[in-house]
């Protein structure tokens, strides 16, 4: 799915993935229109109804929580973020997804570093694997991770309703997203590049450090963007697992959720808006990133 | 290279790590689950299956994900033939928004819902209401939150593939003299058929699976509006042995079709004919 | 003896890259590994590098036994066809990046980069990135990057293929001008025999995993031990079971000593060049020979098709005999080296 966005199809089996079609950063790059025409009476009218289609969908619902969460003016807005409870379930939503993507960065380049380096049998299984976790409905995740690290756990543990179920669940929904926005990157990766290195006097460390992490960079900051924001949006495998405990082990969208129920849809709001927020954000830092690295090129 | 003992060691502890890392993480979970599922045996899993809430709740799954499916791949094609084929102001914004979806949290897509299409006070759920289409806690909503989460994907499959095959051969068709619909139909489609499948099963796996923004926007109630994963979690949280096998047939169902859909879609990754 | 090979071999799998190499290298040559593609000079410059591994034989690099050496501790300077460029560093960081990982201070690296940019005519590029430079400005700064760790070898592979012709001449002759002032032992390796034979002062020809012939150019040109050096080296034609070389021949509209008659069955103008195609009258099956001289020559003799004419070889004029290139249903199975020559080639 997701090389064939912009990058270059390896001749491998190009590791694409259902996470990946929104985790490439080149693949968001929609490519100068060399052959495109101006709007005809036709496809005008068909721009109209896609723009509505849209629009009510997806762009109107978005800006009535923006709406909404201005509804008490400014200083009901700053109470309802300001609340304890929504803090606290802030800065554990924000700091464990922080802590998930540096595990992610390191891991999913360690993962995508042997599917693409490596030989062995049963390699093809892995990559299925990988992308189990973006297929998978987020109440089942909530079930599977339940199954092994809950109660009556083969393991002898019981992690449920604990911060540490909070982190695995936002390390299982997040598997994906580096692992596919890296794997495009190294497959493309010269291997005459590592060779003369190697002539130059590097060692292997040496030439991961100074030539092929540089080269990953781009790519690792992507899914890290993609992988954090995935995260501090996961809702339905933290309803089983995490208890949603408040003040302990709730995150900003099962408050959400709280106030919702409770019919506080302004506070609901207020709180939206930070994710909001930080998902524009980062579609901006990957439009960027997909700029720099169009320059390397 | 000269493969030193060093490079082997290295080898294989990364091997290892990865394995082992996965193993803990996916592997080990998702196939406890499929014991549990099992754990008494077949017969309790086929009584979960006969329930009526269960059937129902399927079919409210299937069949809304079948129409946001078709929704996404019929707006789908069409923005994706735009985006790559012509030229007009806020071509980059558009690309910009598509993205969006997938990066919300599926209750923020529930809130956002709820706050226009809500009978009481929704911004067009009044009119709308009045005029006979119940929204929220129906299944038009169903679908609509379906639509939403699964919409970029299969935008971003097609416009590689638009952009790869270039027009060519649509101008060469129309230089023999087929219509716009003709071209579209004979051309284009067959060329693009691969990366379309791609999307379909990837927006069909992703719609089946929402749960978030379903329960804001559904209500979840038994036989009317609760779906499979709504259903998951209800009986997850009830007590009763019965309760607990629904809860993980249901899931066991679910997951398998997420696995045939990962398959499906790996398969056709070589034949997608992207050069 | 900058570079001795003794005995070296590689195979891939059932495909013989290699067998029995012998080869020695003498200090501040430029030597070029010329052949077909697939004949395993490229193959036998990264056992060289150490970028391959041979499968028996040894390799010593300035009288140090490299057999075993991983290539980083060779101190062999490689280039490569399509640059193996560092994407992500600037011209001066690619260029600096042997002596970086050298651990050399900051200031002698900046002061040796300096120097190479100037040498390579760089100089003004030293912040720019690769991608902002064309191929042959990146093959360039390839150049400086090898030259930069000072190596007591220089290895490039087929340096100047991805390139445009005229860029190519021009690298070409910038190439020997380099060595001229550098005097680093270099081997390079080429397909093109022109290249070989316009820059190097050696020629080595392998073909099929063997070594051909080793000599100087005009060695190598005028005295040719085998129909394929020969054929691979320059236009070749066909006289009486014996190769020689079209412009070798000497072309008469009247009989003389030794020559052989027959009649002009082509007239061919190529810019200042004439080809004629003769076919002969003692055998009319065989192919055509194929003659050349100059624009000048050909109108001084009045030549035209269908004239009678008589040709024969210049007095000394490089031959080689053609041995039976094709079994007839009766011969058995003698598959000696000579019987596997290629057909000879008609330029």
């Amino acid at each position: 799915m997701t090389p064939s966005a912009g990058t270059v199809e390896a001749e491998q089996s190009a590791p694409t993935t259902p996470a990946g079609t929104a985790t490439n950063a080149g693949g968001r790059r929609l490519p100068r229109a060399k052959s495109a025409t101006s709007l005809t009476p036709i496809s005008g009218l068909g721009l109209g109804i896609a723009l509505m289609w849209f629009s009510l969908l997806v762009f109107i619902p978005l800006t009535a929580v923006l709406v909404q969460a201005s509804a008490g003016g400014w200083s009901a807005y700053w109470d309802a973020l300001t609340s304890p409870q929504t803090l606290a379930a802030l800065r554990l939503t924000v700091g464990t997804a922080v802590l998930v993507t540096v595990v992610n960065v390191v891991m999913g380049t360690a993962i995508a570093w042997v599917l693409v380096r490596d030989q062995f049998r049963g390699k093809q299984l892995l990559e299925v694997v990988i992308d189990i976790p973006f297929a998978l409905p987020t109440i089942v995740a909530g079930l599977v991770l339940l199954s092994l690290y809950g109660p009556s756990s083969p393991l002898g543990v019981n992690w449920a309703n604990t911060r540490v179920a909070v982190f695995l669940a936002f390390l299982f929904v997040t598997l994906p997203f580096i692992v596919r926005t890296v794997q495009p990157v190294l497959l493309e990766l010269e291997h005459e590049v590592e060779e003369a290195a190697a002539s130059l006097g590097a060692n292997r460390l040496t030439t991961f450090r100074l030539v092929i992490l540089p080269s990953l960079a781009p790519a690792i900051t992507a899914g890290a963007a993609l992988s954090f924001c995935r995260a501090i949006s996961e809702y339905g495998s933290l309803v089983l697992l995490s208890g949603n405990l408040p003040y302990s082990t709730e995150v900003a969208s099962v408050r959400i959720m709280s106030s919702i129920e409770g019919d506080k849809l302004t506070e609901a709001a207020a709180v939206a808006s930070i994710l909001l927020v930080v998902a524009l954000i980062v579609i901006v830092v990957l439009d960027l990133i997909s700029r720099r690295v169009a320059r390397y090129a | 290279m000269h493969d030193t003992a060093a490079h082997r060691v290295t080898r294989w502890t990364l091997r290892l790590i990865v394995i082992g890392y996965l193993l803990f993480l996916v592997i080990w979970p998702v196939a406890l689950v499929a014991a549990k599922t099992f754990a008494n045996g077949l017969a309790p899993v086929i009584n979960a299956l006969r329930q009526p809430e269960v059937i129902f709740a399927f079919q409210l799954t299937l069949s809304a994900a079948f129409w946001a499916v078709v929704i996404n791949t019929i707006f789908g094609v069409g923005i994706s033939l735009l985006l790559v084929r012509y030229t007009f102001p806020g071509r980059r914004a558009l690309n910009a928004m598509i993205d969006v979806p997938l990066s919300v949290s599926p209750v923020v897509v529930g809130l956002a819902l709820v706050l226009v299409y809500n009978g009481r006070t929704g911004w067009l759920g009044q009119t709308l209401e009045q005029g006979g289409l119940q929204v929220i806690y129906a299944p038009p909503g169903i679908i609509m939150a379906t639509a939403f989460v699964s919409l970029p994907l299969v935008i971003r499959e097609l416009v590689p593939v638009l952009t790869e095959i270039g027009t060519e051969q649509e101008q060469a068709a129309r230089s023999l003299g087929a219509s716009g619909l003709q071209t579209f139909a004979r051309i284009t489609l067959p060329a693009i058929k691969w990366g379309l499948l791609y999307g379909v099963v990837l927006s069909l796996a992703r719609s089946l699976g929402e749960f978030g923004a379903v329960k804001i926007v559904s209500g979840g109630v038994a036989m009317r509006t609760q779906t499979a994963t709504l259903l998951v979690e209800e009986r997850y949280q009830q007590f009763g042995l019965v309760n607990s096998i629904t809860a993980y047939t249901a899931a066991f169902i679910l997951a398998l079709i997420a696995v045939i859909a990962l398959i499906i879609i790996t398969s056709l990754r070589p034949s997608k004919g992207a050069p | 003896m900058s570079i001795k090979i003794a005995g070296v071999a590689k195979r891939f799998g059932d495909f013989v890259a290699l067998e029995d190499i012998d080869l020695d290298i003498a200090t501040g040559e430029l030597t070029a590994l010329l052949g077909p593609s697939g004949g395993g000079k490229s193959t036998l410059l990264r056992i060289i590098a150490g970028l391959e591994v041979a499968d028996s034989g040894a390799v010593e690099i300035e009288g140090v036994d490299a057999t075993g050496l991983p290539a980083q501790k060779r101190n062999v300077g490689f280039v490569f066809q399509h640059y193996a460029a560092f994407r992500h560093l600037t011209v001066a960081g690619n260029v600096g990046f042997g002596l970086k990982v050298r651990k050399r201070p900051r200031k002698e690296i900046a002061a040796r980069v300096s120097e190479l940019l100037a040498l390579v005519h760089l100089s003004q590029f030293a912040d720019r990135l690769p991608a902002q430079l064309s191929g042959g400005q990146r093959q360039r700064m390839a150049l400086a990057r090898a030259l930069a760790i000072e190596p007591s070898v220089l290895l490039l592979d087929e340096p100047f293929g991805a390139l445009d012709a005229n860029v190519r001449k021009e690298l070409r002759a910038w190439l020997r001008r380099l060595h001229d002032e550098v005097h680093v032992t270099t081997v390079f390796v080429t397909h093109d025999q022109e290249e070989a034979l316009d820059v190097a002062d050696r020629i080595v020809v392998i073909n099929q995993g063997r070594i051909e012939q080793v000599g100087p150019p005009d060695e190598l040109y005028d005295h040719p031990t085998s129909e394929f050096v020969m054929s691979f080296l320059g236009p070749v034609t066909t006289l009486d079971g014996h190769l020689v070389r079209p412009h070798d021949l000497v072309i008469e509209t009247h009989p003389f000593d030794n020559a052989y008659p027959g009649r002009i069955e082509r007239f061919n103008r190529v810019g200042f060049e004439v080809r004629l195609d003769v076919r002969l009258a003692q055998d009319d099956e065989a192919p055509p020979v194929l003659v050349t001289l100059t624009r000048a020559e050909a109108t001084a003799k009045e030549l035209e098709v269908g004239a009678p004419v008589w040709i024969t070889p210049v007095a000394n004029a490089s031959q080689v005999r053609i041995t039976t290139s094709a079994p007839t249903s009766n011969d058995s199975l003698d598959l000696s080296p000579a019987d596997s020559v290629p057909e000879p080639t008609f330029t």
